[in-house]
């Protein structure tokens, strides 16, 4: 029986091996190879959802092999409900990435395909694992598929960018090496993350390990001062490969915040929250103000992932002064809740509006918003679905884009009402970027003979925006499902981080 | 009754998603008569409800559609709360927003965009819809935001006009703005309430009245104050108080109908609705409804006296609007919250009347809106001449008509309110009296009286519209005229809305006026007793006297007052304020933060500087690296030395 495989191995072998399978297919099939594969890795992802029991916050779909016994190392996996919603948005952006690709990828498309598919799997094998150095491979691994694709694909800066961008995510990523072999050295040679979260540490090592941590996590969410490497990396991109940047990638930092830095180091994250919550909350405003300026598609959609992904650390970190204004974790669940509905609403979003700009540079070959003026003339379907996107991004109601900034802005008055004002302000910024760029971009005369050449949207461009369309629509009439699964894990670790671990 | 509350904003929306997505197939005629039919099964419902609500007097309905989402044991729903307040509302808005369906059909006749502006306006009529009848803040906010993109949509509807696409942006920024305050004021609401449901948090306030928070340390501000005060920032931005009022004159650059529809009637009407549902809240605190009556009066006064140096005909309508949206504000100011309703109400009615009349002209003049090139208009278009003229005098509150007993009505409870800025209030709304009758009679004198300005070829083919465009006008001059007479017992001085809207004992000023009246025609009788009738008589004449009798004089008075006249002309110059100060600053900032804060100091000093100083490091090192074999050995000689040196003498 298809269900008796265990389910999370299945997903992250899946890909992998179809990957290497589309590699020898060669460039005739490599298309739809890659598109079975990852269809079919969607599809057998689903029962991770149907079959997911909300009120547990345990670890389920849980694997145990022994893998390197002689340093007690194990291949363990199980998912939560934190990565569970993660792992479902990785499938179900990997099929999107792999039609994106279709007639746009002419160098070379067999290796492009199985870059994504590996990463695909590898990615997940990132939320899954529940063994320290497991976690640390996939980690590791994750880089290099996307190291490829922007110096392969990529656009002119492209060696500059690949190295920025390895440079800054592995200058982080080595410290938290050293963390986790101090801990496994701590638990008697154990690698095991839960065992990680009840490991008991002194206020001075936690706050080494945190600081650690956060390098690692800072980098890849990323937080100001480490975003630089972002803006680069999304330009030099191409099409697909920002697409997984942002959707998936910047959303394992977050995610590290919540399976180590909170759980592992809770005390350290007592009294360094405040240094999140300033950098989250200049990723909002500061990030906000340069967005404003940028006169390159993408450049201003990086720097509003980063503003973006601001609330989500925001919310992750709420809980500490919350404790301390009502003397309940339990309040602190919305923010936290609001923090993760706002990376899976961002995945769905910042997709959207990198595609949406994959779009017209496939016909235009600009990111450059004075090339463009009035775009609604000539393609106004597309314009539609911009606008729409652009809409969800400046967090407007009805759209995902809305219930995590609403969240967390509602929980975080509870901490202190000039962090729920300075967040707020997205409310003018977010909006204030977003549609000055659909201004200059889609309305007006036709600016130019390139303009006025363009054609609206085929059918394969229409299927993928509006699928997410609906993803996006749906999340934001009728967002239930998606925090019900994340009740028991929230309450869970919320109730963790408040006890004192030394 | 429940599936009917759920048919109202739902037929509408109906009509929308058919004319927005499946209108390039249908046609222009199934998709309008598809819209309309929405919003007229909207209507038909609204007033099957009003009976059930306002005339049986049944009970008001509060009850859950869906559960949205459950955070920290909170539930967030979608839901409906159908009480008085909100029959009236929904009869208001389905009626004008009928009008407003029926006569597009007539305006946009020849535009490209003919679907998608059906689809625009039963959109924002759902939005606008689940936004009255919404139970909880989150619904609120839903429908607060989702007007707010139609508007976006609709000012910008003509998307090549550069001033309409400036426009738009310009309107949804400011409304954001209001926005951020609201959504703060939401967010303290769950905090102090734990609740965003308004019948739980109506049921709690009272308890927290007399509790504080700090702002900022050792200010201890009273909780009520602040929620309210914020809550009505978002009110300034969608019923455009000043400062943020900036929006409104420039949303003029959409389409005609919609400026009746959203920029008079309906959505610049949410924040007064918004402010008079808050009323249990808005009680408790009486700095914030100073604050609220204090900038009300400051827009009902000086906004109007924008309007008389305008010369394009929407915009002195827009000024217009934005003075009587302050006349609802100060209302709301002095606890009569029934009576900002019923002005609402009354004005809804005439106000669209009179937008629907000057889109009306504008399409008989070949989309000319200078009224310097008009006149005369009376005798080519009569049905016209005489709807604007019953408009304007309902507008002026001329005794009898409807916005007589509205604006009297709000005059008199300021007149008797005691909170502070009440005298400043008085003083404004009654001078706005004499101002709104100069500028709305020298409006109705250049276009439909005087000299014929146009020219040749226009005047030639000036006829009046087709019966889309009149009778709607015609089914608006009704209410126009009726509707004060019909309500004002019970709206402006009874208790109407009953548990609807809450005042406080020592608010009830509006009732103690009750008793001196008995009936609308003893209203009329007395109000010859009173200043505002004659404030407007004499604002008639004088605009008679000026436009009619000695044209020449503005003229003079234009020359002779300059400064004043440019003060006026440039809006007293808000605009450029903002233009400079807020988008000129955010820009300057931006670029400041990108240009110095990522570029040089992160990338170019820690990034790029680090990778140059390990660089320069390693050239340094590198000479060390020498490949003779002496040379290591002599610095091995030397590292022994020192080391010795460091054992024998530590």
């Amino acid at each position: 029986m298809l269900f008796d495989l265990p389910i999370l191995s299945t997903l992250i072998w899946t890909p992998i091996i179809g990957g290497l399978l589309v590699l020898m297919a060669g460039e005739k099939w490599a298309r739809m190879s890659a598109l079975f594969f990852s269809v079919l890795t969607f599809i057998l992802s689903i029962p991770l959802y149907t079959q997911f029991d909300v009120s547990t916050a345990a670890m389920q779909f849980g694997e145990l092999k022994s893998w390197i016994p002689s340093f007690n190392i194990f291949y363990q996996l199980g998912v939560d409900g934190i990565s569970m919603p993660l792992i479902i948005l990785t499938t179900f952006t990997t099929v999107l990435v792999v039609l994106s690709a279709w007639e746009v990828i002419k160098k070379k498309p067999e290796q492009y395909m199985a870059a994504f598919l590996i990463m695909e799997g590898v990615m997940i094998g990132v939320f899954a694992a529940l063994d320290a150095v497991l976690f640390y491979i996939f980690w590791e691994a994750m880089l290099i598929p996307m190291f490829l694709i922007i110096g392969i694909w990529g656009g002119p800066r492209r060696v500059y960018a690949t190295i920025k961008f390895f440079l800054y995510t592995f200058l982080g990523s080595v410290l938290m090496l050293i963390a986790l072999i101090y801990m496994s050295i701590k638990a008697d040679g154990s690698f095991s993350l839960l065992g990680f979260h009840t490991l008991p540490l002194t206020l001075e090592e936690q706050l080494y390990i945190f600081a650690a941590f956060l390098l690692a996590f800072a980098v890849k969410v990323p937080m100001w001062p480490v975003h630089t490497w972002l803006p680069d990396a999304h330009v030099e991109a191409p099409t697909g490969g920002s697409v997984i940047l942002a959707a998936i990638m910047l959303k394992i930092g977050g995610y590290g915040f919540l399976r180590f830095s909170l759980p592992i180091t809770p005390d350290a994250s007592s009294e360094l929250d405040w240094l999140i919550i300033l950098m989250s909350l200049v990723a909002v405003v500061y990030i906000g103000f340069v967005a404003l300026v940028q006169s390159d598609m993408k450049k201003l959609i990086a720097y509003s992932s980063i503003a973006h992904m601001g609330f989500a650390t925001l919310g992750f970190f709420l809980v500490f002064s919350i404790i301390d204004n009502t003397g309940s974790w339990r309040e602190a669940a919305l923010g936290m809740e609001g923090g993760i509905v706002q990376m899976i609403s961002h995945g769905f979003i910042s997709a959207a509006m990198f595609l949406c700009v994959g779009v017209i540079y496939d016909r235009m070959h600009s990111r450059n918003i004075a090339d463009y003026g009035g775009v609604v003339n000539t393609m106004p379907m597309f314009a539609a679905f911009m606008v729409f996107f652009s809409m969800a991004n400046a967090g407007l109601p009805g759209t995902s884009g809305f219930v995590g900034e609403f969240m967390v802005i509602l929980n975080s008055f509870k901490a202190d009402f000039w962090i729920a004002f300075l967040a707020a302000t997205t409310l003018i910024l977010g909006a204030a970027y977003t549609l000055w760029m659909v201004k200059r971009v889609l309305y007006g005369e036709v600016a130019n003979d390139n303009v006025a050449n363009l054609k609206d949207l085929n059918a394969r461009e229409f299927v993928i925006l509006g699928v997410l369309g609906i993803a996006v629509l749906f999340f934001g009439i009728y967002p239930g499902p998606l925090t019900e699964v994340m009740h028991s894990s929230v309450e869970h670790l919320l109730q963790h981080v408040s006890i004192q671990k030394y | 009754m429940q599936s009917i509350y759920l048919a109202i904003p739902l037929a509408p929306l109906f009509g929308a998603i058919v004319a927005g997505l499946f209108g390039w197939k249908i046609g222009r005629t199934a998709s309008h008569l598809v819209a309309i039919a929405g919003v007229a099964v909207a209507f038909v419902l609204s007033l099957i409800v009003f009976k059930h609500i306002v005339i049986d007097a049944a009970e008001p309905f509060n009850g859950t559609v869906y559960t949205w989402m459950v955070s920290n044991d909170i539930n967030f729903q979608i839901g409906f709360l159908i009480d008085k307040l909100t029959a009236v509302m929904l009869i208001v808005v389905t009626f004008v927003s009928l009008m407003v369906h029926i006569y597009t059909i007539g305006y946009m006749h020849d535009d490209p965009g003919y679907q998608r502006f059906f689809s625009y306006i039963a959109l924002f009529t759902f939005s606008m819809l689940m936004l009255v009848m919404s139970n909880n803040f989150l619904q609120l906010f839903f429908g607060w935001e989702a007007v707010g993109l139609v508007s976006y949509l609709l000012i910008g509807f003509w998307y090549k006009k550069p001033t309409a696409i400036y426009a738009n942006l310009k309107a949804f920024l400011v409304n954001r703005v209001g926005d951020f305050g609201f959504l703060l004021g939401i967010a303290a609401v769950l905090m102090y309430t734990g609740s965003l449901d308004y019948a739980e948090v109506f049921k709690q306030a009272p308890s927290l009245s007399g509790r504080t928070m700090e702002i900022f340390d050792g200010h201890a501000w009273s909780i009520l104050t602040v929620t309210c005060i914020l809550l009505f920032i978002g009110a300034m931005g969608k019923s455009a108080q000043v400062p943020l009022h900036v929006w409104l004159p420039d949303s003029m650059e959409g389409p005609t109908p919609i400026s009746a529809l959203i920029h008079a009637a309906t959505m610049v009407t949410a924040g007064i609705f918004m402010v008079a549902r808050m009323s249990p809240l808005f009680e408790l605190s009486e700095t914030a409804l100073s604050f609220v009556l204090v900038i009300g009066a400051i827009t009902a006064l000086f906004m109007g006296f924008l309007g008389l140096v305008q010369n394009d005909i929407k915009r002195v309508v827009a000024y217009s609007t934005l003075s009587q949206l302050g006349y609802m504000t100060v209302a709301l100011g002095a606890s009569a919250y029934a009576t900002g309703i019923f002005h609402l109400m009354t004005h809804a009615f005439f106000k669209a009347l009179l937008f629907l009349g000057a889109g009306a002209v504008i399409i008989a003049m070949h989309h000319e809106q200078d009224m310097r090139k008009m006149g005369g208009l009376r005798k080519y278009m009569p049905i016209t001449w005489i709807t604007s003229l019953i408009g304007s005098l309902a507008l002026i509150g001329t005794p009898g008509f409807a916005g007589f007993y509205s604006k009297d009505a709000i005059i008199v409870a300021v007149r008797n309110s005691e909170l502070a800025g009440s005298g400043f209030a008085y003083a404004a709304v009654l001078i706005g009296v004499f101002i709104t009758a100069l500028y709305s009679f020298r409006m109705y004198f250049m276009v439909f009286h005087g000299k014929e300005r146009m020219d040749e070829h226009t005047r030639e083919h000036l006829h009046e519209c087709s019966a889309v465009v009149t009778v709607p006008l015609i089914l608006l001059a009704i209410p126009s005229v009726l509707a004060g007479a019909i309500f004002v017992d019970q709206m402006a001085f009874g208790g109407f809305f009953g548990s609807a809207i809450v005042v406080d004992e020592t608010h009830r000023i509006a009732a103690d006026v009750a008793h001196h009246f008995d009936s609308w025609w003893g209203l009329i009788l007395h109000s010859f007793a009173d200043l505002p009738v004659y404030f407007a008589a004499a604002g008639v004449l004088l605009a008679w006297f000026l436009y009619m009798k000695r044209p020449d004089i503005p003229g003079m008075i234009q020359n002779r007052f300059a400064l004043i006249h440019r003060i006026l002309v440039n809006k007293y110059g808000f605009d450029r304020f903002n233009e400079i100060v807020f988008a000129g600053g955010s820009r300057q900032l931006g670029n400041l933060f990108w240009r110095v804060g990522d570029e040089k100091i992160i990338d170019g000093l820690v990034v790029n500087g680090s990778a140059r100083s390990i660089g320069w490091f390693s050239t340094i090192v590198r000479h060390v690296q020498s490949g003779y074999l002496y040379h290591y050995a002599f610095v091995m000689i030397i590292g022994l030395l020192l080391l010795l040196t460091w054992v024998v003498f530590r």
